[in-house]
Protein backbone atom coordinates (compact mmCIF):
# COMPACT_ATOMS: atom_id res chain seq x y z
CA UNK A 1 0.00 0.00 0.00
CA UNK A 2 1.42 3.35 -0.93
CA UNK A 3 1.41 7.00 1.18
CA UNK A 4 -0.81 9.80 0.06
CA UNK A 5 0.77 11.50 -2.99
CA UNK A 6 0.32 15.40 -2.64
CA UNK A 7 0.00 15.67 -6.02
CA UNK A 8 -3.91 14.48 -5.76
CA UNK A 9 -6.70 16.19 -3.96
CA UNK A 10 -8.38 12.81 -3.53
CA UNK A 11 -6.18 8.87 -3.31
CA UNK A 12 -7.31 6.31 -1.87
CA UNK A 13 -5.99 2.78 -2.00
CA UNK A 14 -8.05 -0.62 -1.29
CA UNK A 15 -10.74 1.49 0.20
CA UNK A 16 -13.60 -0.67 1.46
CA UNK A 17 -16.85 -0.50 3.50
CA UNK A 18 -18.81 -3.12 5.06
CA UNK A 19 -22.22 -3.62 6.50
CA UNK A 20 -22.19 -6.21 8.89
CA UNK A 21 -20.89 -9.22 6.34
CA UNK A 22 -21.81 -7.35 3.21
CA UNK A 23 -19.62 -5.61 1.37
CA UNK A 24 -20.48 -2.33 -0.59
CA UNK A 25 -16.88 -1.19 -1.34
CA UNK A 26 -14.37 -3.83 -2.28
CA UNK A 27 -11.17 -2.76 -2.15
CA UNK A 28 -10.91 0.08 -4.74
CA UNK A 29 -8.36 2.39 -5.45
CA UNK A 30 -8.68 5.83 -7.38
CA UNK A 31 -6.81 9.28 -7.50
CA UNK A 32 -8.36 12.41 -8.68
CA UNK A 33 -6.15 15.32 -9.53
CA UNK A 34 -7.01 19.61 -8.79
CA UNK A 35 -9.51 20.43 -11.89
CA UNK A 36 -10.19 17.08 -13.06
CA UNK A 37 -13.73 16.09 -13.15
CA UNK A 38 -13.88 12.45 -11.93
CA UNK A 39 -16.83 10.14 -12.57
CA UNK A 40 -18.19 6.58 -10.49
CA UNK A 41 -20.35 5.18 -13.32
CA UNK A 42 -22.39 1.89 -12.36
CA UNK A 43 -25.76 0.68 -11.35
CA UNK A 44 -28.07 1.33 -8.05
CA UNK A 45 -26.03 -0.71 -5.89
CA UNK A 46 -22.63 -0.82 -7.11
CA UNK A 47 -21.13 1.04 -4.00
CA UNK A 48 -20.91 4.89 -5.80
CA UNK A 49 -22.82 6.47 -3.23
CA UNK A 50 -20.96 4.48 -0.24
CA UNK A 51 -18.07 5.90 -1.97
CA UNK A 52 -18.73 8.80 -2.04
CA UNK A 53 -19.94 9.15 1.56
CA UNK A 54 -16.62 8.21 2.84
CA UNK A 55 -14.94 10.88 0.57
CA UNK A 56 -17.40 13.14 2.41
CA UNK A 57 -16.16 12.38 5.54
CA UNK A 58 -19.28 11.59 6.99
CA UNK A 59 -18.84 7.22 6.98
CA UNK A 60 -16.32 6.07 8.06
CA UNK A 61 -14.07 3.58 5.91
CA UNK A 62 -13.75 0.08 7.55
CA UNK A 63 -10.28 -0.50 5.32
CA UNK A 64 -7.69 0.93 3.32
CA UNK A 65 -6.73 4.28 3.17
CA UNK A 66 -8.53 7.52 2.24
CA UNK A 67 -6.84 10.80 1.83
CA UNK A 68 -8.89 13.84 0.72
CA UNK A 69 -6.19 17.23 0.56
CA UNK A 70 -3.79 15.02 1.64
CA UNK A 71 -5.75 14.20 4.94
CA UNK A 72 -7.61 11.57 6.69
CA UNK A 73 -11.12 12.16 7.41
CA UNK A 74 -10.52 9.84 10.59
CA UNK A 75 -8.55 12.92 12.17
CA UNK A 76 -9.44 15.59 10.28
CA UNK A 77 -12.97 15.29 9.01
CA UNK A 78 -14.05 18.64 10.19
CA UNK A 79 -10.86 20.31 7.81
CA UNK A 80 -11.52 18.04 5.04
CA UNK A 81 -15.59 19.08 4.67
CA UNK A 82 -14.67 22.57 5.42
CA UNK A 83 -13.40 22.55 2.09
CA UNK A 84 -15.65 20.47 0.37
CA UNK A 85 -19.19 21.45 -1.37
CA UNK A 86 -21.75 18.07 -1.42
CA UNK A 87 -24.25 17.76 -3.28
CA UNK A 88 -26.50 14.52 -1.95
CA UNK A 89 -28.41 12.10 -3.54
CA UNK A 90 -31.65 13.44 -2.16
CA UNK A 91 -32.15 17.51 -1.81
CA UNK A 92 -32.05 18.02 1.74
CA UNK A 93 -33.54 21.49 2.03
CA UNK A 94 -36.28 23.12 4.33
CA UNK A 95 -39.41 23.94 1.81
CA UNK A 96 -40.91 26.52 4.45
CA UNK A 97 -37.34 28.72 4.07
CA UNK A 98 -37.45 31.06 1.24
CA UNK A 99 -35.05 30.48 -1.63
CA UNK A 100 -33.48 33.80 -0.37
CA UNK A 101 -32.89 32.71 2.99
CA UNK A 102 -30.65 29.26 2.28
CA UNK A 103 -28.62 30.97 0.28
CA UNK A 104 -27.87 34.71 0.89
CA UNK A 105 -25.53 35.61 -1.89
CA UNK A 106 -27.22 37.16 -5.31
CA UNK A 107 -24.03 36.31 -7.02
CA UNK A 108 -24.97 32.20 -6.44
CA UNK A 109 -29.03 32.89 -7.39
CA UNK A 110 -27.80 34.34 -10.64
CA UNK A 111 -25.55 31.27 -11.11
CA UNK A 112 -28.23 28.79 -10.16
CA UNK A 113 -30.48 31.04 -12.38
CA UNK A 114 -33.14 31.14 -9.72
CA UNK A 115 -33.05 35.08 -8.87
CA UNK A 116 -36.62 35.84 -10.04
CA UNK A 117 -37.36 33.14 -7.14
CA UNK A 118 -35.70 34.59 -4.47
CA UNK A 119 -38.48 35.33 -2.48
CA UNK A 120 -40.60 32.12 -3.04
CA UNK A 121 -40.61 29.17 -0.25
CA UNK A 122 -38.42 26.16 -1.67
CA UNK A 123 -41.55 23.89 -1.58
CA UNK A 124 -43.21 25.19 -5.34
CA UNK A 125 -39.71 24.91 -6.97
CA UNK A 126 -39.03 22.31 -9.43
CA UNK A 127 -36.80 19.58 -9.34
CA UNK A 128 -34.67 20.86 -11.48
CA UNK A 129 -34.62 24.47 -9.59
CA UNK A 130 -34.36 22.04 -6.02
CA UNK A 131 -31.47 20.54 -7.73
CA UNK A 132 -30.13 23.82 -8.67
CA UNK A 133 -30.48 25.43 -5.12
CA UNK A 134 -28.82 22.24 -3.63
CA UNK A 135 -26.07 23.41 -5.92
CA UNK A 136 -26.09 26.50 -4.85
CA UNK A 137 -25.99 26.04 -1.22
CA UNK A 138 -23.24 23.54 -1.65
CA UNK A 139 -21.13 26.47 -2.96
CA UNK A 140 -21.43 28.89 -0.46
CA UNK A 141 -18.46 27.86 1.22
CA UNK A 142 -16.32 27.98 -2.12
CA UNK A 143 -15.54 24.24 -1.84
CA UNK A 144 -12.02 22.71 -3.70
CA UNK A 145 -14.27 19.84 -4.23
CA UNK A 146 -17.94 19.25 -5.42
CA UNK A 147 -18.95 15.94 -4.64
CA UNK A 148 -22.24 15.58 -6.71
CA UNK A 149 -24.03 11.62 -5.69
CA UNK A 150 -26.31 11.23 -8.96
CA UNK A 151 -26.60 14.71 -10.15
CA UNK A 152 -29.95 14.72 -12.57
CA UNK A 153 -31.30 11.47 -11.52
CA UNK A 154 -35.03 11.97 -11.48
CA UNK A 155 -35.13 15.58 -13.62
CA UNK A 156 -36.13 15.84 -17.16
CA UNK A 157 -34.09 16.06 -19.96
CA UNK A 158 -34.20 19.93 -20.23
CA UNK A 159 -33.37 20.46 -16.40
CA UNK A 160 -30.63 17.97 -16.71
CA UNK A 161 -29.07 19.94 -20.01
CA UNK A 162 -29.23 23.27 -17.89
CA UNK A 163 -27.32 21.54 -14.52
CA UNK A 164 -24.99 20.51 -17.06
CA UNK A 165 -24.06 23.88 -18.55
CA UNK A 166 -23.81 24.78 -14.96
CA UNK A 167 -20.95 21.89 -13.58
CA UNK A 168 -19.55 22.61 -17.00
CA UNK A 169 -18.98 26.42 -15.67
CA UNK A 170 -17.79 25.16 -12.44
CA UNK A 171 -14.81 23.01 -13.67
CA UNK A 172 -14.32 25.92 -15.49
CA UNK A 173 -14.07 28.55 -13.22
CA UNK A 174 -11.37 25.17 -11.17
CA UNK A 175 -13.67 23.33 -8.89
CA UNK A 176 -13.01 19.24 -8.89
CA UNK A 177 -16.04 17.58 -9.60
CA UNK A 178 -16.42 14.39 -8.29
CA UNK A 179 -19.70 12.57 -9.15
CA UNK A 180 -21.81 9.35 -9.47
CA UNK A 181 -24.16 8.74 -12.00
CA UNK A 182 -25.60 5.71 -13.32
CA UNK A 183 -26.46 7.45 -16.63
CA UNK A 184 -24.17 7.22 -19.71
CA UNK A 185 -24.88 10.12 -21.23
CA UNK A 186 -24.28 12.19 -18.12
CA UNK A 187 -21.18 10.60 -17.74
CA UNK A 188 -19.99 11.43 -21.32
CA UNK A 189 -21.20 14.99 -21.03
CA UNK A 190 -19.42 15.87 -17.56
CA UNK A 191 -16.73 13.84 -16.84
CA UNK A 192 -12.58 13.60 -18.00
CA UNK A 193 -12.32 10.71 -16.44
CA UNK A 194 -14.19 7.90 -14.93
CA UNK A 195 -14.20 4.46 -12.78
CA UNK A 196 -16.26 1.72 -13.52
CA UNK A 197 -17.87 0.11 -10.64
CA UNK A 198 -19.94 -2.74 -10.02
CA UNK A 199 -20.59 -5.15 -6.72
CA UNK A 200 -18.47 -3.07 -4.88
CA UNK A 201 -15.08 -3.20 -7.38
CA UNK A 202 -13.70 -1.06 -10.42
CA UNK A 203 -13.96 -2.93 -13.56
CA UNK A 204 -12.08 -0.45 -15.57
CA UNK A 205 -11.20 3.29 -15.62
CA UNK A 206 -10.15 6.29 -18.32
CA UNK A 207 -11.65 8.57 -20.23
CA UNK A 208 -15.18 8.04 -21.50
CA UNK A 209 -13.53 7.98 -25.42
CA UNK A 210 -10.61 5.63 -24.42
CA UNK A 211 -13.05 3.07 -21.90
CA UNK A 212 -15.32 2.87 -25.48
CA UNK A 213 -12.35 2.59 -27.59
CA UNK A 214 -10.70 -0.12 -25.31
CA UNK A 215 -14.09 -2.17 -24.18
CA UNK A 216 -16.17 -2.13 -27.61
CA UNK A 217 -16.12 -1.15 -31.27
CA UNK A 218 -16.75 1.89 -33.06
CA UNK A 219 -20.55 1.41 -33.72
CA UNK A 220 -23.52 -0.77 -32.74
CA UNK A 221 -26.05 -2.29 -34.60
CA UNK A 222 -29.24 -2.32 -32.88
CA UNK A 223 -32.12 -5.09 -34.36
CA UNK A 224 -35.57 -5.48 -32.70
CA UNK A 225 -37.60 -8.37 -33.98
CA UNK A 226 -41.05 -9.58 -33.50
CA UNK A 227 -40.22 -12.04 -30.81
CA UNK A 228 -40.67 -12.36 -27.19
CA UNK A 229 -37.37 -14.45 -26.97
CA UNK A 230 -34.14 -12.16 -29.15
CA UNK A 231 -31.74 -15.06 -28.10
CA UNK A 232 -33.78 -17.38 -31.03
CA UNK A 233 -32.80 -14.69 -33.89
CA UNK A 234 -29.37 -14.78 -32.43
CA UNK A 235 -28.30 -17.90 -34.48
CA UNK A 236 -29.64 -16.41 -37.52
CA UNK A 237 -26.98 -13.24 -37.41
CA UNK A 238 -24.28 -15.15 -36.08
CA UNK A 239 -20.73 -13.99 -37.39
CA UNK A 240 -21.77 -10.68 -38.26
CA UNK A 241 -19.57 -8.18 -36.58
CA UNK A 242 -17.48 -8.92 -34.07
CA UNK A 243 -19.77 -9.74 -31.34
CA UNK A 244 -23.37 -10.05 -30.84
CA UNK A 245 -24.92 -8.78 -27.51
CA UNK A 246 -29.04 -10.44 -26.72
CA UNK A 247 -30.95 -8.18 -24.19
CA UNK A 248 -34.20 -9.12 -23.41
CA UNK A 249 -35.88 -6.23 -26.35
CA UNK A 250 -33.18 -6.42 -28.87
CA UNK A 251 -30.00 -7.50 -29.74
CA UNK A 252 -26.80 -5.66 -30.31
CA UNK A 253 -24.30 -6.39 -33.13
CA UNK A 254 -20.42 -4.57 -32.18
CA UNK A 255 -19.12 -3.69 -35.65
CA UNK A 256 -16.72 -1.18 -36.73
CA UNK A 257 -19.21 -0.10 -39.87
CA UNK A 258 -22.96 -0.38 -38.63
CA UNK A 259 -24.29 -0.17 -42.48
CA UNK A 260 -21.77 -3.02 -43.47
CA UNK A 261 -23.02 -4.71 -40.56
CA UNK A 262 -27.14 -4.29 -41.42
CA UNK A 263 -26.44 -5.10 -45.23
CA UNK A 264 -25.49 -8.66 -44.27
CA UNK A 265 -28.36 -9.21 -42.14
CA UNK A 266 -30.31 -7.88 -45.08
CA UNK A 267 -28.73 -10.64 -47.77
CA UNK A 268 -28.62 -13.66 -45.11
CA UNK A 269 -32.56 -13.19 -45.59
CA UNK A 270 -33.02 -11.50 -41.91
CA UNK A 271 -36.52 -9.55 -41.84
CA UNK A 272 -35.78 -7.27 -37.95
CA UNK A 273 -38.87 -5.37 -37.18
CA UNK A 274 -36.28 -2.12 -37.08
CA UNK A 275 -32.38 -1.78 -37.72
CA UNK A 276 -30.83 1.20 -36.14
CA UNK A 277 -26.85 2.17 -36.48
CA UNK A 278 -25.55 4.21 -33.79
CA UNK A 279 -22.03 5.07 -31.89
CA UNK A 280 -20.83 3.18 -29.24
CA UNK A 281 -21.47 4.39 -25.61
CA UNK A 282 -20.20 3.84 -22.00
CA UNK A 283 -23.52 1.86 -21.57
CA UNK A 284 -21.67 -0.55 -24.09
CA UNK A 285 -18.99 -0.68 -22.19
CA UNK A 286 -20.37 -1.61 -19.10
CA UNK A 287 -22.78 -4.25 -20.78
CA UNK A 288 -20.06 -5.50 -22.05
CA UNK A 289 -17.71 -5.30 -18.89
CA UNK A 290 -20.77 -6.91 -16.41
CA UNK A 291 -22.90 -8.83 -18.92
CA UNK A 292 -26.06 -6.36 -17.36
CA UNK A 293 -27.39 -2.84 -18.85
CA UNK A 294 -27.01 -0.10 -16.46
CA UNK A 295 -30.74 0.42 -15.99
CA UNK A 296 -33.12 -2.79 -15.32
CA UNK B 1 -17.21 2.13 14.04
CA UNK B 2 -18.25 5.87 14.98
CA UNK B 3 -14.81 5.84 16.42
CA UNK B 4 -13.22 6.01 12.87
CA UNK B 5 -14.74 9.32 11.20
CA UNK B 6 -13.32 12.77 13.35
CA UNK B 7 -16.84 14.33 14.38
CA UNK B 8 -14.88 16.64 17.03
CA UNK B 9 -14.14 20.31 15.86
CA UNK B 10 -11.14 21.16 17.24
CA UNK B 11 -9.09 23.72 15.10
CA UNK B 12 -11.53 23.65 12.55
CA UNK B 13 -14.43 25.85 13.08
CA UNK B 14 -14.78 26.82 17.20
CA UNK B 15 -18.12 26.12 18.35
CA UNK B 16 -19.49 25.14 14.95
CA UNK B 17 -22.76 24.03 17.34
CA UNK B 18 -23.48 27.96 17.16
CA UNK B 19 -24.50 27.29 13.23
CA UNK B 20 -26.72 24.37 14.21
CA UNK B 21 -28.87 26.59 16.56
CA UNK B 22 -28.74 29.62 14.06
CA UNK B 23 -30.24 26.68 11.68
CA UNK B 24 -33.08 26.01 13.88
CA UNK B 25 -33.38 29.87 14.66
CA UNK B 26 -33.58 30.63 11.06
CA UNK B 27 -36.59 28.21 10.77
CA UNK B 28 -38.05 29.17 14.06
CA UNK B 29 -37.99 32.59 12.66
CA UNK B 30 -41.05 31.76 10.26
CA UNK B 31 -43.29 30.13 12.84
CA UNK B 32 -42.36 32.14 15.50
CA UNK B 33 -45.71 34.49 16.07
CA UNK B 34 -48.16 31.68 15.95
CA UNK B 35 -46.04 29.61 19.05
CA UNK B 36 -45.36 33.16 20.58
CA UNK B 37 -49.87 33.71 20.81
CA UNK B 38 -50.08 29.78 21.68
CA UNK B 39 -47.53 29.77 24.62
CA UNK B 40 -50.16 32.85 26.14
CA UNK B 41 -53.10 30.65 25.69
CA UNK B 42 -52.06 27.41 27.27
CA UNK B 43 -51.65 29.53 30.83
CA UNK B 44 -55.00 31.08 30.42
CA UNK B 45 -56.61 28.16 29.68
CA UNK B 46 -55.24 26.31 32.42
CA UNK B 47 -56.13 29.45 35.14
CA UNK B 48 -59.64 29.72 33.80
CA UNK B 49 -60.40 25.98 33.91
CA UNK B 50 -58.65 24.48 37.44
CA UNK B 51 -58.47 28.14 39.48
CA UNK B 52 -61.50 29.83 38.71
CA UNK B 53 -63.68 26.55 37.89
CA UNK B 54 -62.05 24.06 39.92
CA UNK B 55 -60.49 25.67 41.92
CA UNK B 56 -63.66 27.29 43.97
CA UNK B 57 -65.01 23.85 44.11
CA UNK B 58 -62.21 21.99 46.08
CA UNK B 59 -61.68 25.35 48.28
CA UNK B 60 -64.98 25.71 49.09
CA UNK B 61 -65.49 21.92 50.54
CA UNK B 62 -61.96 21.09 51.79
CA UNK B 63 -59.98 24.48 52.24
CA UNK B 64 -57.66 23.86 49.30
CA UNK B 65 -54.81 21.33 49.46
CA UNK B 66 -53.13 21.42 53.22
CA UNK B 67 -54.34 24.56 53.56
CA UNK B 68 -53.08 26.14 50.42
CA UNK B 69 -55.79 27.28 47.57
CA UNK B 70 -56.35 25.12 45.08
CA UNK B 71 -55.03 27.65 42.29
CA UNK B 72 -51.46 28.16 44.00
CA UNK B 73 -51.10 24.36 44.92
CA UNK B 74 -51.70 23.20 41.23
CA UNK B 75 -50.16 26.32 38.87
CA UNK B 76 -46.53 25.28 40.14
CA UNK B 77 -47.53 21.75 39.15
CA UNK B 78 -48.84 22.91 35.52
CA UNK B 79 -45.50 24.85 34.84
CA UNK B 80 -43.57 22.11 35.43
CA UNK B 81 -45.95 19.80 32.95
CA UNK B 82 -45.98 22.28 30.36
CA UNK B 83 -42.32 22.24 30.20
CA UNK B 84 -42.96 18.47 29.55
CA UNK B 85 -44.91 18.93 26.89
CA UNK B 86 -42.74 21.51 25.09
CA UNK B 87 -39.68 19.07 25.03
CA UNK B 88 -41.94 16.48 24.31
CA UNK B 89 -43.10 18.16 21.18
CA UNK B 90 -39.53 19.50 20.11
CA UNK B 91 -37.63 16.56 20.31
CA UNK B 92 -40.07 13.87 18.31
CA UNK B 93 -41.28 14.97 15.14
CA UNK B 94 -38.24 17.72 14.42
CA UNK B 95 -35.92 15.08 15.28
CA UNK B 96 -37.22 12.44 13.52
CA UNK B 97 -37.67 14.99 10.57
CA UNK B 98 -34.16 16.00 10.02
CA UNK B 99 -33.40 12.08 9.69
CA UNK B 100 -36.11 10.61 8.06
CA UNK B 101 -38.27 13.63 5.90
CA UNK B 102 -36.01 16.55 5.04
CA UNK B 103 -32.64 15.25 5.84
CA UNK B 104 -31.30 18.23 7.69
CA UNK B 105 -28.97 16.68 10.04
CA UNK B 106 -27.22 15.12 7.39
CA UNK B 107 -26.84 18.65 5.30
CA UNK B 108 -25.58 19.81 8.72
CA UNK B 109 -23.00 16.70 8.92
CA UNK B 110 -21.69 17.76 5.48
CA UNK B 111 -20.60 20.49 6.70
CA UNK B 112 -17.52 21.26 9.20
CA UNK B 113 -20.21 20.56 11.82
CA UNK B 114 -19.70 17.26 13.60
CA UNK B 115 -22.54 15.00 15.93
CA UNK B 116 -21.92 16.70 18.85
CA UNK B 117 -22.45 20.28 17.69
CA UNK B 118 -25.65 19.01 15.80
CA UNK B 119 -26.77 17.30 18.97
CA UNK B 120 -26.11 20.25 21.24
CA UNK B 121 -27.26 22.75 19.14
CA UNK B 122 -30.53 21.72 18.50
CA UNK B 123 -31.36 21.14 22.15
CA UNK B 124 -29.94 24.43 22.83
CA UNK B 125 -32.53 25.36 20.50
CA UNK B 126 -34.97 23.26 22.67
CA UNK B 127 -34.08 24.72 25.93
CA UNK B 128 -34.72 28.09 24.52
CA UNK B 129 -38.05 26.83 23.74
CA UNK B 130 -38.71 25.49 27.28
CA UNK B 131 -37.24 28.67 28.52
CA UNK B 132 -39.74 30.92 26.67
CA UNK B 133 -42.58 28.87 27.07
CA UNK B 134 -42.09 28.63 30.94
CA UNK B 135 -41.17 32.47 31.53
CA UNK B 136 -44.47 33.32 29.46
CA UNK B 137 -46.78 30.75 31.71
CA UNK B 138 -45.10 31.94 34.91
CA UNK B 139 -45.87 35.48 34.03
CA UNK B 140 -49.13 35.19 32.98
CA UNK B 141 -49.91 33.09 35.94
CA UNK B 142 -48.53 35.85 38.30
CA UNK B 143 -50.93 37.93 37.24
CA UNK B 144 -53.69 35.99 37.88
CA UNK B 145 -52.22 35.81 41.21
CA UNK B 146 -51.01 32.10 41.46
CA UNK B 147 -47.74 32.52 43.51
CA UNK B 148 -46.84 34.02 46.88
CA UNK B 149 -43.71 34.54 47.16
CA UNK B 150 -40.67 35.85 44.46
CA UNK B 151 -39.21 32.67 45.20
CA UNK B 152 -40.92 31.76 41.50
CA UNK B 153 -38.35 32.75 39.65
CA UNK B 154 -36.01 30.15 40.61
CA UNK B 155 -39.05 27.76 39.15
CA UNK B 156 -37.53 28.80 36.14
CA UNK B 157 -34.10 27.50 35.91
CA UNK B 158 -35.59 24.16 37.67
CA UNK B 159 -37.94 24.37 34.83
CA UNK B 160 -35.91 24.37 32.08
CA UNK B 161 -33.87 21.55 33.87
CA UNK B 162 -37.30 19.51 33.77
CA UNK B 163 -37.79 20.29 30.54
CA UNK B 164 -35.00 18.94 29.49
CA UNK B 165 -34.57 15.95 31.43
CA UNK B 166 -37.43 14.65 28.99
CA UNK B 167 -35.98 16.53 25.96
CA UNK B 168 -32.54 14.68 25.90
CA UNK B 169 -33.86 11.46 26.54
CA UNK B 170 -36.63 11.71 23.81
CA UNK B 171 -33.83 13.04 21.44
CA UNK B 172 -32.14 9.40 21.68
CA UNK B 173 -35.79 7.82 21.61
CA UNK B 174 -36.44 9.92 18.26
CA UNK B 175 -33.18 9.00 16.61
CA UNK B 176 -33.80 5.14 16.98
CA UNK B 177 -37.28 5.27 15.79
CA UNK B 178 -37.96 4.09 11.90
CA UNK B 179 -41.72 5.35 11.89
CA UNK B 180 -42.99 7.87 14.19
CA UNK B 181 -45.75 5.48 15.65
CA UNK B 182 -44.00 5.56 18.53
CA UNK B 183 -44.43 8.70 19.36
CA UNK B 184 -48.43 7.81 19.74
CA UNK B 185 -46.73 5.44 22.33
CA UNK B 186 -44.96 8.04 23.91
CA UNK B 187 -47.71 10.54 24.07
CA UNK B 188 -50.32 8.02 25.64
CA UNK B 189 -48.55 6.04 27.89
CA UNK B 190 -46.21 7.99 28.84
CA UNK B 191 -46.51 11.85 29.22
CA UNK B 192 -50.54 11.32 29.87
CA UNK B 193 -50.00 9.88 32.90
CA UNK B 194 -47.32 11.62 34.23
CA UNK B 195 -49.57 14.80 33.69
CA UNK B 196 -52.23 12.86 35.78
CA UNK B 197 -49.77 11.18 38.50
CA UNK B 198 -47.22 13.53 39.20
CA UNK B 199 -48.62 15.15 42.11
CA UNK B 200 -49.75 18.22 39.98
CA UNK B 201 -53.29 18.06 40.69
CA UNK B 202 -52.97 16.12 44.05
CA UNK B 203 -50.13 14.60 46.35
CA UNK B 204 -48.62 11.64 45.61
CA UNK B 205 -49.15 10.49 48.88
CA UNK B 206 -52.72 9.78 47.87
CA UNK B 207 -51.57 7.43 45.24
CA UNK B 208 -51.68 3.41 46.04
CA UNK B 209 -48.35 2.78 47.32
CA UNK B 210 -47.38 0.78 44.42
CA UNK B 211 -47.82 3.60 42.37
CA UNK B 212 -45.80 6.09 44.26
CA UNK B 213 -42.25 4.92 43.54
CA UNK B 214 -42.95 5.32 39.50
CA UNK B 215 -44.18 9.09 40.45
CA UNK B 216 -40.64 9.20 42.44
CA UNK B 217 -38.59 7.83 39.29
CA UNK B 218 -39.90 10.21 36.61
CA UNK B 219 -38.44 13.38 36.02
CA UNK B 220 -41.98 15.37 36.00
CA UNK B 221 -42.49 14.98 39.90
CA UNK B 222 -39.23 16.39 41.22
CA UNK B 223 -39.94 19.27 38.78
CA UNK B 224 -43.10 19.25 40.45
CA UNK B 225 -41.94 19.07 44.19
CA UNK B 226 -39.10 21.65 43.75
CA UNK B 227 -41.56 24.27 41.96
CA UNK B 228 -44.09 24.30 44.36
CA UNK B 229 -42.21 24.40 47.40
CA UNK B 230 -40.51 27.65 45.80
CA UNK B 231 -43.77 29.52 44.51
CA UNK B 232 -45.58 28.78 48.12
CA UNK B 233 -42.66 31.14 49.40
CA UNK B 234 -41.35 28.14 51.81
CA UNK B 235 -38.72 26.82 49.92
CA UNK B 236 -36.58 23.46 51.17
CA UNK B 237 -33.18 24.27 49.51
CA UNK B 238 -31.92 20.67 50.64
CA UNK B 239 -34.88 19.18 48.59
CA UNK B 240 -34.80 21.27 45.88
CA UNK B 241 -31.52 20.56 45.28
CA UNK B 242 -31.96 17.01 45.61
CA UNK B 243 -34.39 17.49 43.06
CA UNK B 244 -32.45 19.51 41.14
CA UNK B 245 -29.51 17.01 40.97
CA UNK B 246 -31.61 14.34 39.92
CA UNK B 247 -33.02 16.34 37.01
CA UNK B 248 -29.24 16.81 35.79
CA UNK B 249 -28.28 13.36 36.84
CA UNK B 250 -31.54 12.19 34.16
CA UNK B 251 -29.75 14.68 31.55
CA UNK B 252 -26.03 13.63 32.23
CA UNK B 253 -27.01 9.84 31.36
CA UNK B 254 -29.16 10.34 28.47
CA UNK B 255 -26.97 12.83 26.96
CA UNK B 256 -24.84 9.49 26.60
CA UNK B 257 -27.69 7.76 25.10
CA UNK B 258 -28.66 10.21 22.65
CA UNK B 259 -24.97 10.84 21.46
CA UNK B 260 -25.29 6.96 20.64
CA UNK B 261 -28.03 6.88 19.00
CA UNK B 262 -27.28 10.06 17.29
CA UNK B 263 -23.93 8.15 16.50
CA UNK B 264 -25.54 5.01 15.23
CA UNK B 265 -28.41 6.61 12.70
CA UNK B 266 -26.33 9.18 11.20
CA UNK B 267 -22.76 8.29 10.85
CA UNK B 268 -22.66 4.77 8.93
Amino acid sequence: MTGPDPEYLLHATGLTKSFGTFTAVDGIDFAVQRGESFGFLGPNGAGKSSTMKMVGCVSPATGGVLRVFGQDPATHGPQIRARLGVVPQKDTLDEELSVEVRVRTTELLEFAQLTDRAGSTVEPLSGGMKRRLTIARSLISRPEILLLDEPTTGLDPQARHVLWDRLFRLKRSGVTLVLTTHYMDEAEQLCDRLVVMDHGKIVAQGSPRSLIAEFSTKEVLELRFDTDDHSQQAGAIAGIGERIEVLPDRLLVYTQDGDVAAAEVHQRGVRPLSALVRRSTLEDVFLHLTGRTLID
Amino acid sequence: MSASVSTSTSGAAPAAWRSVFGSWLTAYKRTWRGSIFGRFLSPLMFLLSLGLGLGSLVNKSSGGVDGVPYLQFVVPGIVAAQSMWVAMGESTYPVMGAIRWNGKYYAMLATPVGINDVLFGHLLYVAMQVTGATAIFIAVAALFGSFTSWWVLLCLPVTILTGMAFAVPVFAFSARQETDSGFNILFRFIMTPLFLFSGIFFPVSQLPGFLRPVAWVMPLWHGVQANRSLALGSPDFAAIAAHAAYLLAVIAVSAWLARRAFTKRLVV
